[in-house]
């Protein structure tokens, strides 16, 4: 056969396969969509109608109607706040270390598989470390403080993998550029690096904490399980967070329990999209200001 | 014109990464007042020489330079010598444009500020836009991005920058290589003019431009075991037409590279 009759036969397959690899690939990411749609309106036809002022401002009770997770969402933006400020600088300290100063030498490759490892690691295992450390051996008890600084552990790996992508996006030419102008290292770090970066770290740093605050497991082997009617007002405080309320609700018989939980899973999202809008407000507002 | 001092000389200059010899045995004079030129094929290590006059080489890990580099006399690899202070008094200017990406004023600011000197900031970035020719093309934008400029005019911006801190000598690697004729024209015509004051090396592909703007030519060939060496250091007129190394005159007839 000649090529060109070759290629006209072929060209109709390539065409075939073209579509049905298109229709194939569209429908896998229809699935997430659609699965993520069914959860949303499922929950919102269960929980929607408990939400309420009262819901918000009430403190946990034995009788639904009169039921609320202000301690748990108190909780959870005390340990939110506390892990962003501890995880934060550790992250992008260790992250800036590792891209612009560490020596490209077998201690720094064991670091970074370590890293890489720690990123893996379950985050119950997270929680049971902080029990030991923080809570028995650092005798911090079951405080709001042992429950930032232990899921500060578990986003670390998360934030400074996150950070290093960012770090590691900046052009060389930029670096050699402030070198040759007789920036010292720190100087390129600072003005040329950093800013270029922080979107990026921002992003990543958000999106870790927001897969930390929705942790229950972690904040379960600390002990965060507890009745709580007070507003902590000190790191040391006794605290509950937001999914091991919901979770501690979805575990009752009672119906109107589950409706509850629903209401409390609208909150938890209703903090994690407004955590993402923040990184994504910041994101741009620096991208801006570094452009202009 | 004290054209015939020394700013910079190489003396038995060698450069190794790691266990990999770059440049073997090179000693070289770099008059004041003048363009030096440095040519040869690709990987003979023009580059890499360039970098060892203002020790950009020290940034890259297991880069080690054995012999001298003499700046007004005094060796840049002398034990105590800072290598801040090597870049701040040598310029550099890249292969490719890489203006920060802040704004014009902000570049050309940016060598002053991180060295201290912020005393008339807004005149010396002026001076320094003017000298590179630049000023009139930005003068009514300079808080918009770097970014925003041409290909050529970012390059010319990154002569403003390494200008603006009054260097004594500029080193340029084929400042020319990603920018258009017009473009290339404009930064030579330029290159021209910045010799009356600086001493200026470049390095480049171009045996026209090295031929047009240079008025010493290096050139520097790989040996066997991949070293760059410098064959043959003169004159650029002698250079071009009455070469003493039949390689530098294999080279420049066209007969490889």
């Amino acid at each position: 056969m000649k090529n060109s009759a070759v290629f006209q036969q072929n060209l109709k397959v390539r065409h075939i396969k073209e579509r049905v690899h298109r229709t194939l690939m569209s429908l896998a990411t229809l699935t997430g969509i659609i699965v993520l749609t069914l959860l949303l309106i499922d929950v919102l036809k269960d929980g929607a109608g408990w939400l309420d002022w009262q819901f918000i401002t009430s403190y946990p009770s034995r009788k639904p109607a009169e039921a609320g997770l202000l301690s748990a969402l108190f909780g959870t933006l005390w340990i939110m706040v506390l892990t962003a400020l501890f995880s934060l600088p550790i992250g992008i300290g260790t992250a800036i270390y590792l891209e612009e100063y560490a020596p490209d030498n077998r201690l720094q490759r064991l670091i970074q598989t370590n890293i890489n490892n720690l990123a893996g690691v379950p985050s119950i295992v997270y929680g049971l470390l902080g029990l030991s450390l923080f809570v028995q051996a650092l005798a911090m008890g079951r405080s709001i403080l042992a429950g930032a600084l232990t899921l500060t552990l578990m986003s670390l790996p998360v934030i400074i993998i996150a950070a290093q992508e960012a770090i590691r996006s900046v052009p060389e030419g930029h670096r050699l550029g402030a070198f040759a102008l007789g920036a010292t290292r720190w100087q390129v770090v600072r003005n040329i690096v950093l800013p270029q970066a922080l979107p990026g770290i921002l992003t990543g740093t958000i999106l870790a904490m927001s897969r930390a605050i929705g942790e229950a497991a972690p904040m379960i082997a600390i002990s965060a399980l507890v009745y709580l009617t007070f507003i902590p007002i000190s790191p040391l405080d006794r605290f509950t967070v937001l999914p091991i309320q919901i979770f501690n609700w979805v575990s009752r018989p009672q119906e109107d329990f589950q409706h509850l939980a629903a209401a409390g899973i609208i909150v938890l999202l209703i903090v994690l999209l407004s955590m993402n809008a923040i990184a994504i407000i910041l994101r741009n507002r620096y991208q801006k200001r570094t452009e202009e | 014109m004290e054209s015939n001092i020394a700013s910079l000389e190489a003396r038995r200059l060698e450069l190794w990464y790691g266990r990999f010899q770059a440049l073997r045995d090179i000693s070289m004079v770099i008059p004041r007042n003048r363009i030096t030129a440095i040519i040869g094929p690709s990987g003979c290590g023009k580059s890499s020489l360039l970098r060892c006059f203002n020790r950009m080489n020290d940034l890259i890990p297991g880069a080690i330079v054995k012999g001298e580099v003499l700046f007004n006399g005094r060796n840049i690899y002398a034990a105590g010598v800072d290598p801040t202070e090597v870049r701040y008094r040598i310029g550099m200017v890249f292969q490719k444009p890489n203006p920060f990406p802040k704004s014009i004023f902000e570049n050309v600011a940016f060598g002053l500020k991180v060295n201290g000197i912020t005393d008339n900031l807004e005149e010396a970035v002026e001076q320094a836009l003017h000298r590179a020719a630049l000023w009139d093309e930005v003068k009514d934008r300079l808080l918009k991005s770097a970014m925003e400029l041409s290909g050529g005019q970012q390059q010319r911006l990154c002569i403003a920058r390494a200008l603006a801190l009054k260097p004594e000598v500029i080193l340029m690697d084929e400042p020319c290589s990603a920018l258009d004729p017009v473009a290339t024209l404009k930064v030579e015509d330029l290159m021209r003019n910045l010799a009356e004051e600086y001493a200026i090396i470049i390095v480049t592909h171009n045996m026209q431009q090295a031929a047009r703007v240079s008025d010493m030519a290096a050139f520097m060939m790989m040996q066997e075991d991949r070293a760059g060496a410098l064959v043959e250091y003169g004159p650029t007129s002698q250079l071009f037409t009455n070469p003493k190394d039949k390689r530098t005159e294999d080279y420049i007839t066209g007969r490889f590279g």
